[in-house]
């Protein structure tokens, strides 16, 4: 047992300090940071342009009756008799754009717009004032002010989820609650599982490339070595994905005030981070031990990382199948993706985000996955005593079998 | 359990080997004593690996016992045990001192007392100031002397150094024997396992010889060699060779020559005979085979 606290205590010190591990745990944060800091930069921007005065915009009535420019408050209206007057105001600076109403406007709806300045669309403050004071000047004539308010802005949606019995269902939000945050966070998951395992694998072939695995062996047993491989990087990728949750926890607290409200309201469900932690350390035995398994069958790491790269993708379909999950709850797709061992850790997570994994589906995805584990483990100390010590030689089907029914 | 089996650090009795049909080790016996160098040896293939690993229960041997440090070999047992592989390295990436304390933890070392002893031991190799580098900045040579360094760190009462000088120029080899026999004058049982033969003879109290997976020859060394002497005497004169009584062949050298005796002939009476015909004599010596020549004339036998 003492032995086996010190391999992990190797492993997990080793890990920690390796340059990929610190690289790709501070990537993500400082990406999160540098996407919302610059979302936050332009919306400032944006800002300032309303904030520098109220802009100056001039219009040319051809159509006629659009002359009440009273309730107009974001910009300021000016009106022109002719295009060229305009034109020229605008030139000299006075006004920052001018539009034309032509006369078929009533029928064709037609706005003339002309501007000094390269832009990629109208400014939302110009085309919101300018829409609201063509409804205001055609309608209120025939209608009272509240209905006119109405037609400008006919729906303000309000949505509440509710669960099977008709109560208020706790988990709300947008679509980040939905979609969003369990498809980030699954991913994140998907990417730490995988770092932990690729780590082991690049462990196993350095200890076996660099012929220490024997000095190892002589010292403790192939299940004190496995283990304390496992745990150690385990324990590291756990570490990775808390310190990812944390800091995403905390920039998006940093900055939820100003992104439009995307994020607000959301929380990270408690289900999500206790099941998220279970599925974790489940996934990250399923992976782990299949690629120790490679990492004993194959000579060196490049051979083993091939073998692996197949492996990779299979264990991360489900996030492919995310929006398809959140629809389909029920269906044999998702059913499957659910159980099947290598897929049941991504999915589960991605499930539990959305909302839509049942009890029963919980309790029988875990059981398989220890199942899975359980015989996998088995099975891998077997062919590890075996071929750990073969350098330099792939191993044969044949043999494989044969250790299988041997050791 | 009987006394010799008390005394004896290991035992080996009738253990065999095959990989995929091809019989590896055969049947072999053979036991270590505490404070003796047993010179496991035999040329490349000939098994001393697979034995070895055997001991060491890296690998099952398909029949025969193997008994350490008094009992099947343990969790326990194997504290007690130094091995340097054949195969061998160190984690690239790691200071040596790191490594010998990790390495040292693993056989049960607190983490203090190894920092001492790898202090110590770097010391006595001339290495403490090179305890901060990183494995991949020593050279070959010195890689290898960490990793002898991290075989005997726990004072284990039985060391198994398999092909140690492999690799090590001339006055690191001297260094690694006199640390050698350092050991064994401490009471600990030494197997020492070499393809080079004629290396550690000097070393050896008695020696198993290996061919193709079999003992060939099993023993103290200076019986084996008294044993396996060919009767005959190397010779260096001024002058040409004078008829001498009881020759029955001659083989010349560069610098010297080698007399063959007949059965009636003692090597003292060939001396009498020079010193009565005034030969100047500037080496006399009784041959000695070396462990080479024994291997070679048991090879040709067989």
């Amino acid at each position: 047992m003492k032995e086996t606290l010190q391999v992990i205590k190797h492993e997990f010190i080793h890990m920690v300090k390796t340059k990929g591990f610190v690289i790709i745990t501070l990537i993500f944060p400082l990406i999160a940071l540098v996407i919302l800091g610059g979302y936050q930069f332009i919306q400032r921007i944006d800002a300032q342009d309303t904030t520098t005065g109220i802009a100056c915009v001039g219009y040319v009535d051809e159509a006629g009756g659009f002359d009440d420019i009273s309730q107009t408050v974001e910009i300021a209206l000016i009106p022109y008799q002719s295009p060229e007057e305009a034109t020229k105001a605008l030139i000299a600076g006075d006004i920052r754009e001018y539009f034309v109403i032509t006369p078929e406007y009533v029928s064709t709806g037609r706005i003339d717009r002309f501007t000094l300045a390269r832009e990629l669309e109208i400014p939302g403050s110009t085309r919101n004032e300018v829409r609201s004071f063509l409804l205001n000047n055609l309608l209120q004539a025939y209608i009272s002010d509240e209905k006119l308010e109405r037609a400008k802005s006919p729906a303000w949606f309000t949505s509440t989820r509710l669960d099977e019995t008709g109560q208020i269902s706790p988990e709300q939000g947008g679509v980040a609650g939905v979609f969003l945050l369990p498809y980030i966070f699954s991913f994140l998951f998907w990417l730490a599982i995988l770092m932990c395992s690729f780590t082991l694998l690049e462990g196993l072939a350095e200890e076996k490339e660099n012929r220490i695995m024997e000095i190892l062996l002589s010292s403790i047993s192939t299940r004190q070595l496995l283990l304390g491989k496992v745990i150690g990087l385990g324990i590291g990728g756990l570490l990775q994905i808390l310190f990812w949750f944390l800091s995403g926890w905390f920039i998006l607290g940093m900055v939820s005030t100003t992104v439009g409200g995307m994020f607000i309201g959301l929380e990270i469900p408690v289900r999500l981070i206790a099941f998220g932690a279970v599925y974790f350390i489940l996934g990250y035995l399923i992976f782990g031990t299949l690629f120790a398994i490679i990492g004993a069958l194959t000579p060196t790491f490049r051979e083993g990382q091939q073998i692996a790269f197949f492996i990779v993708p299979a264990g991360g379909i489900p996030l492919v199948f995310a929006p398809f999950f959140a629809n389909n709850p029920d269906h044999p797709v998702t059913y499957f993706l659910t159980f099947f061992p290598i897929t049941t850790p991504v999915s589960s997570v991605i499930r539990i985000g959305v909302g839509n994994i049942s009890f029963w589906e919980l309790g029988l995805s875990i059981t398989l996955l220890l199942i899975s584990v359980a015989v996998l483990l088995f099975l891998g100390a077997k062919v590890f005593r075996t071929f750990l010590l073969m350098y330099g030689k792939k191993a044969s089907l044949r043999e494989i079998i044969r250790s299988l029914s041997q050791a | 359990m009987s006394k010799s089996a008390d005394m004896d650090t290991v035992n080996v009795s009738r253990i065999s080997k095959s990989f995929s049909s091809a019989l590896v080790v055969d049947s072999i016996s053979f036991d270590v004593r505490q404070g003796e160098i047993l010179g496991l040896i035999g040329p490349n293939g000939a098994g001393k690996t697979t034995t070895i690993r055997m001991i060491m229960d890296i690998i099952k041997p398909d029949s025969g016992e193997i008994c350490v440090l008094g009992e099947r070999l343990s969790a326990i047992t194997k504290k007690r045990i130094g091995y340097l592989p054949e195969e061998r390295g160190l984690y690239r990436k790691l200071k040596v001192i790191d490594s010998l304390i990790y390495l040292a933890s693993l056989k049960g070392i607190a983490s203090h007392d190894a920092r001492n002893r790898a202090e110590e031991l770097l010391k006595r190799i001339d290495m403490l100031p090179h305890k901060n580098k990183k494995i991949e900045e020593l050279s070959r040579g010195m890689g290898q002397f960490i990793q002898f360094l991290a075989s005997i760190i726990h004072n284990p009462q039985l060391v198994i150094l398999d092909e140690p000088f492999a690799g090590l120029d001339p006055v690191n080899t001297e260094i690694l024997k006199e640390i050698i026999l350092e050991l064994r004058n401490e009471g600990k049982a030494i197997i020492l396992s070499t393809h080079r033969m004629n290396e550690v003879e000097e070393l050896c109290d008695r020696i198993f010889m290996m061919n193709r997976g079999q003992n060939v020859l099993y023993g103290e060394l200076a019986e084996v060699k008294s044993k396996y002497r060919n009767n005959s005497i190397l010779l260096e004169l001024e002058g040409e060779l004078p008829h001498l009584e009881g020759i029955t062949g001659k083989h010349d050298y560069k610098d010297h020559i080698e007399l063959f005796l007949d059965k009636e002939t003692s090597p003292y009476e060939i001396l009498k005979q020079l010193t009565k015909q005034e030969v100047r004599v500037s080496r006399f010596e009784v041959s000695s085979p070396s462990l080479n020549d024994i291997f070679l004339q048991l090879v040709e036998k067989e």
